[in-house]
């Protein structure tokens, strides 16, 4: 019952997006001001309906984001759904990447942190955590960058693929968007490799602040469930503490760790925007950046927008998840 | 009617009962949040709160102290000698360089620490005002009116942190602005973002505490609501807020230094801040420049990690499941106290208390 | 054959946030094959320490001296206090299990029962999957879970309590050890299912000869499974005895008081029917301070459930100066009708005047001239006082706020007196809540129940968090007070024996309905219904012949 919550969520995410984006007046003045004439301005005003009653508007935004229209950006006239389904992959890919990552590294040393408690390898773990969690990722980027692209020279300085890689994709007409499996599609293993050390980089440095979040969720749930009752019942009946960890403590601490990885979905996501700037890694997150640069709002709100509603509707899930896993909600 | 020594149990008992409140007594310094805790610490979680307070302190101090630890001015170009030039290296006029713009990067990372610190008190100080309200009155009243701000806070908080706090910093100040103007924009885009923190931590308190037997005591005796609400709910529901407010001031300056990355911090003449310094030194770093980023970074890591050290430590200790102990290496103590009725964060000595399952409802 | 368990001088002490505590000194004990150990002492007597030393299940933080001592079937010794970790965990399940005071908090909740006994099979040798399943179907057939078979695939979270604590009991069996430690093993439960659950726990011992050692506080249980007892007080071992000679010959001081501040069913029969024949036909006559008349209270039903009906049609009355005793098991519907006495539940259906007003649709403003009419006492002392104010300022609160006084200071006067008819020094009021025993707190809270000299006084389970003998201190007080101010009174409480000793009139409750009401003689002495006479006979006594007597009645009961 409570996953029809979803619905007002997400009426209120978009709401206020469109509140706090038409406070500022109206987006061709924000864009444009100052550059053409008065009379030029109203034009485009009138042209784009921004000069009509606010709840009209408010209406066509509603119907659009249903029907997939989030109107055109000012600074290039394009329609942002375009741009947000050909920079949304990047993101995309980005963000597994980094997960993929966060899951090897969090989940495995949370549950070593947890069982060796307040123990030298839990005080170094927490600390990384810690010292991941305080670090921004852009000036981690920053500094990988530094060390391993421009000093050491092992990995390119930013994009995601050669201008060579690029023309074999076209080639091989492989547009999927996912940089990794246009390079598989090629069937040249160096365009493979050219994908992989653009991605090193930038998975790593949001994988890190990730993972330690991750290692931080698994640590304290997984602390809590070796204290509960039925752990030392368990330890009782002569069961080995290994498996005391990776099975009889892990599985209910799974269904809190679910939901609150969940609910990072949204820390991933800025750490994406922040990162693909960093790296110049063409996803959401950078065109977010040019597009705030250029101050074209309505390009802004609906990145803005698609994001929030993408968190929204990963955290559904997510719940549905830790509920289908839970066998006491089945019942 | 039964033997004196059983009575002389429950006295004995009770004085015992928690010698850590009566040692408390008369020294209120002890009790105060942190101190109470530094001194209840022991062994890891004692050394990340102390390395925590240190890093802390260090940030607060330069902070306060910056006119006077800061070489130069902020937006400084030139001095008596003429100008700084842009991009120097570290030199012992410059210990830290100079940026693309041409600033003394130790001047702007010294001043940054007072922008940092104004914008994480002012973005604190508002949210929990508004915060610690709307959970009181929301938890206390329950109702249709709860139900809808739980729904909103809820939406609220799964928003991107950052990018509310973009379109806020765009709504609030246009993008750029002077130095207080841009500190309160910052500061209140981040306002917005904790709210809601806030709003379900101490909502989900004030619903705990309104069930306990002493509230409905109060209850029973036709105390008013407000009564109610301000002496028996709101102080026992405000336990957890140290804790939440040093990982909110971690929280805070990583949000403003990310507002900054992308360009919505504060004009570089206006005041230093560590983000937008980063920001120019993207380019810096492609050509081997490695003193813009390094340092201004470093400042950011340390004062965000002082406070999320001092969090952790906190959160740790608030909680009797992952408080640490010391160990006695020999059986050594009084037998008295194992009552647990003494003090239920003794550790599980003696469970044998007769529980009657409660009652239905 | 020796002894299955040996300890010998054990000595245990903990961290704490105050320092060291020693919670077990020099404990020297056996256990013999088949028999079954009462270790027996109140909080704080280091039983239950003792009990989980047994296991080597004893936290990080404590620090162990001594040895503890287990021979397995198979004739094998295990000091567990000085074994390395891996010989400890081959000898737990298979030398020695346990079986815990939470059925509930005991059972992992995301894996099925089967897979939980079967992990104790696992932990021991390689068994095929079928050959473990097999195996518990077969044990779960034995503690008495019907339809095996299917039941072996369900969660806990589809037991009734009762059954999670078969299961649990199942688990500890599975391996078929020399000795099962348990530990309250009946605490948590009903006392009819708690009649259950000893007479598992009899058969077994009887069946498969495993030795039991029972950590409990509730001398009735003693009475009803020991074979020896021994007896803690304050980490050390006062006295061990045969349980025949333990009850009727103890010898510790402790133990006598210990045995005589337990509270027997007919012990206030005397003194009820003196009371009532004391009562006038005027008296009869006059109206009564509360007055239910098909009183139903109902809980709405969340999300498309059902509602849940507490309290389904039940009419009773106090009259002044009268105390009634409400009993009955968890479910039954008990608190729910103090609470909605005292105004904090409000009444669905039927009728409910209390001290004159009708409570059924009242608001606040129409509560305001009963309330200081009226006094409460919690059942949970650890919660019931607001642990940042001084327990004079919350005995004093009551005062403030219907007007008596402008402050707490300007209380204090009236607080000291209420403290000392409490029996508390006035010193008291300057001490915070967590600094006072759980017996003091509960005096306390009389102390504030009483504060406004009320006309009604609702005591819900004002003792159940209690130690025996701190429970029969503050129930000798509490009466004490009703005699001397004379306020009608309903006193809830689970235990029929403490309902006794207290009250002019009992009324039991079921499953939301009122069953039985009358004297006590007339309730207790000669039941007319069949629930009464199940929750009575299902009482132990603390008594092990007369016991013994009652378990044959209870049989035949539940025969018939």
């Amino acid at each position: 019952m409570r996953f029809l919550l979803i619905i007002p969520t997400v009426f209120i995410l978009v709401t206020t997006v469109f509140v706090l984006m038409r406070a500022t007046g109206d987006p061709i003045t924000a864009a444009l001001g100052g550059r053409l004439t008065p009379d030029q301005l109203a034009e485009r005003i009138h042209a784009a309906g921004y000069d009509r009653p606010i709840l009209v508007q408010y209406w066509e935004y509603l119907t659009g984001i249903f029907t997939g229209d989030f109107g055109t950006t000012i600074s290039d006239n394009r329609p942002v759904i375009e741009v947000l389904s050909q920079y949304g992959t990047a993101t995309l890919e980005l963000a597994t990447y980094a997960v993929i990552v966060a899951l090897l590294l969090g989940v495995p040393f949370g549950m070593v942190g947890g069982y060796f408690r307040d123990r030298l390898p839990d005080a170094v773990l927490r600390i990384l955590a810690i010292l991941a969690y305080a670090t921004p990722v852009f000036f981690a980027g920053l500094l990988l960058k530094l060390v391993f692209s421009v000093w050491l020279g092992w990995f390119p300085v930013a994009g995601r693929v050669s201008t060579d890689g690029e023309i074999e994709m076209q080639i091989a007409g492989a547009d999927s968007g996912f940089m990794l499996v246009d390079a598989f599609a090629t069937g040249d293993p160096a365009v493979v490799l050219d994908v992989v050390s653009h991605a090193v980089l930038p998975a790593a440095a949001l994988g890190l602040l990730t993972a330690g979040v991750f290692l931080r969720l698994v640590r304290t749930n997984m602390i809590g469930t070796l204290g509960a009752d039925y752990i030392d019942a368990a330890r009782s009946r002569g069961v080995g503490e290994r498996r005391l960890v990776t099975k009889h403590a892990w599985r209910p601490a799974l269904i809190p760790i679910i939901t609150v990885a969940g609910m990072q979905i949204a820390m991933l996501l800025v750490g994406a925007v922040l990162t693909e700037t960093t790296f110049e890694w063409r996803g959401l997150g950078f065109q977010l950046a040019e597009y705030l640069q250029a101050r074209d709002f309505v390009a802004v709100q609906g990145i803005v927008v698609l994001m929030a509603v993408v968190v929204a509707v990963t955290n559904f899930l997510v719940d549905i998840i830790a509920a289908l896993v839970d066998p006491r909600v089945r019942y | 009617m039964t033997a004196p020594e059983i009575a002389g149990a429950e006295a004995s008992g009770a004085a015992a009962a928690a010698p850590e409140h009566l040692e408390g007594r008369g020294a209120w310094f002890k009790k105060l949040p942190v101190v109470h805790q530094l001194r209840q610490s022991v062994g890891l979680q004692r050394g990340m709160l102390i390395a925590g307070l240190v890093l802390t302190a260090g940030f607060v101090l330069v902070a306060v102290l910056s006119p006077v630890l800061a070489p130069f001015g902020w937006s400084q170009l030139r001095d008596l000698d003429g100008a700084f030039g842009a991009q120097q290296p570290p030199s012992a006029e410059h210990w830290f360089g100079t940026t693309v713009g041409g600033y003394d990067v130790l001047s702007r990372v010294v001043w940054g620490a007072r922008t940092a610190l104004l914008v994480v008190v002012v973005a604190v100080a508002s949210s929990i005002v508004v915060g610690v309200l709307l959970g009181l009155v929301s938890g206390y009243f329950g109702g249709w009116l709860d139900r809808m701000l739980v729904v909103v806070a809820d939406a609220i908080y799964a928003f991107p942190s950052l990018l509310l706090a973009i379109l806020l910093a765009i709504v609030i100040s246009g993008g750029q602005s002077s130095m207080w103007g841009g500190i309160f924009a910052a500061a209140l885009s981040i306002t917005v973002v904790f709210v809601p923190q806030y709003f379900r931590v101490v909502r989900a308190e004030v619903v705990r505490v309104k069930q306990e037997a002493f509230v409905d005591s109060a209850r029973v005796l036709g105390t008013g609501h407000w009564r109610i609400m301000t002496r028996h709910v709101l102080r026992n529901s405000t336990r957890t807020l140290p804790l939440i407010i040093t990982l909110n001031a971690s929280e805070a300056i990583l949000t403003l230094a990310g507002l900054g990355f992308l360009g919505f911090g504060i004009e570089p003449t206006a005041a230093a801040e560590w983000g937008y310094d980063l920001q120019r030194a993207v380019a810096d770093v492609t050509s081997g420049i490695w003193w813009t980023a390094l340092f201004p970074g470093l400042a950011i890591v340390m004062a965000a990690m002082g406070m999320t050290l001092m969090g952790e430590s906190l959160n740790d200790l608030s909680d009797p499941r992952l408080r640490s102990r010391a160990r006695s290496r020999k059986v050594a103590g009084a037998v008295a106290a194992t009552s647990v009725e003494a003090d239920t964060s003794v550790a599980p000595v003696d469970t044998a208390e007769p529980k009657q399952k409660g009652d239905d409802a | 054959m020796s002894a299955v368990a040996t300890i010998t001088d054990l000595a245990v002490s903990f961290a704490t946030d105050a320092g060291p505590v020693r919670a077990v000194d020099g404990v020297s004990l056996d256990v013999q094959p088949g028999e079954v150990l009462a270790v027996v002492g109140e909080s704080g007597s280091g039983k239950t320490v003792t009990a989980k030393t047994i296991l080597g299940l004893l936290p990080a933080t404590a620090t162990t001296r001594g040895a503890v001592v287990l021979t397995g079937r198979d004739g094998r010794t295990t000091d567990v206090i000085n074994v390395p970790p891996a010989q400890l965990r081959a000898a737990r399940g298979r030398d020695v299990a346990m079986v815990f005071q939470e059925p509930s908090s005991v059972l992992n909740p995301v894996y099925t029962v089967g897979w939980q006994i079967a992990e104790g099979l696992r932990a021991h040798g390689d068994v095929s999957k079928k050959e473990a399943r097999a195996r518990a179907v077969e044990v779960l057939r034995t503690v008495g879970i019907p339809d095996p078979e299917h039941r072996v695939d369900h969660y806990p979270h589809q037991f009734s309590g009762g059954q999670k604590q078969r299961i649990v009991i199942a688990m500890a069996l599975v391996l078929d050890p020399s000795l099962i430690v348990a530990d309250e093993p009946t605490t948590a439960l009903d006392v009819t299912v708690q009649a259950e659950i000893l007479d598992l726990l009899r058969t077994l011992r009887d069946e498969t000869g495993t030795a039991i050692v029972l950590i409990t506080h509730n001398m009735g249980v003693v009475a009803d499974l020991a074979d020896r007892v021994a007896v803690m007080y304050q980490g050390k071992l006062v006295e061990q005895a045969p349980v025949g000679d333990l009850f009727a010959d103890p010898q510790a001081d402790y133990t006598k008081a210990l045995l005589k501040a337990v509270p027997k069913i007919g012990e206030g029969r005397a003194r009820a029917a003196e009371r009532a024949a004391a009562r006038t036909e005027e008296w009869k006559a006059g109206e009564p301070v509360v007055e239910a008349d098909g009183l139903t209270i109902t809980y709405p039903g969340r999300f498309r459930q059902p509602a849940f009906t507490a309290v389904d049609h039940v009419s009773l009355q106090i009259r002044p100066g009268e105390v009634l005793g409400l009993v009955g098991e968890s479910g039954s519907g008990k608190t729910t009708i103090a609470r909605a006495i005292a105004g904090l539940t409000p009444v669905s259906d039927g009728s409910l005047k209390v001290l004159g007003t009708q409570m059924r649709g009242a608001k606040g403003r129409q509560l305001k001239g009963m309330r200081p009419r009226l006094g409460f006492v919690f059942q949970d002392p650890a919660t019931s006082f607001n642990p940042l104010l001084t327990i004079a300022e919350c005995v004093a609160e009551p005062l403030v706020v219907h007007g008596r006084f402008a402050s707490p200071e300007a209380a204090r006067g009236r607080v000291d007196e209420l403290l000392e008819a409490v029996q508390l020094p006035r010193s008291y009021g300057d001490r915070f809540p967590h600094e006072l025993s759980g017996g003091q707190r509960q005096r306390a809270s009389l102390a504030r129940g009483l504060a406004l000299d009320p006309e009604l006084l609702i005591a819900d389970e004002p003792t159940s968090a209690l130690d025996v003998s701190v429970q029969a201190r503050v129930l000798e007080l509490f009466s004490e007070l009703q005699r001397e101010l004379g306020f009608a009174c309903l006193f809830v409480s689970h235990d029929l024996a403490v309902v006794d000793l207290l009250a002019d009139r009992i009324a039991v409750l079921y499953r939301g309905e009122l069953v039985e009401e009358g004297i006590g003689e007339q309730v207790l002495g000669s039941p007319h219904e069949d629930y009464t006479r199940r929750l009575l006979a299902s009482l132990p006594v603390p008594d092990p012949v007369a016991q013994a007597e009652r378990r044959e009645a209870l049989r035949v009961l539940h025969a018939g």
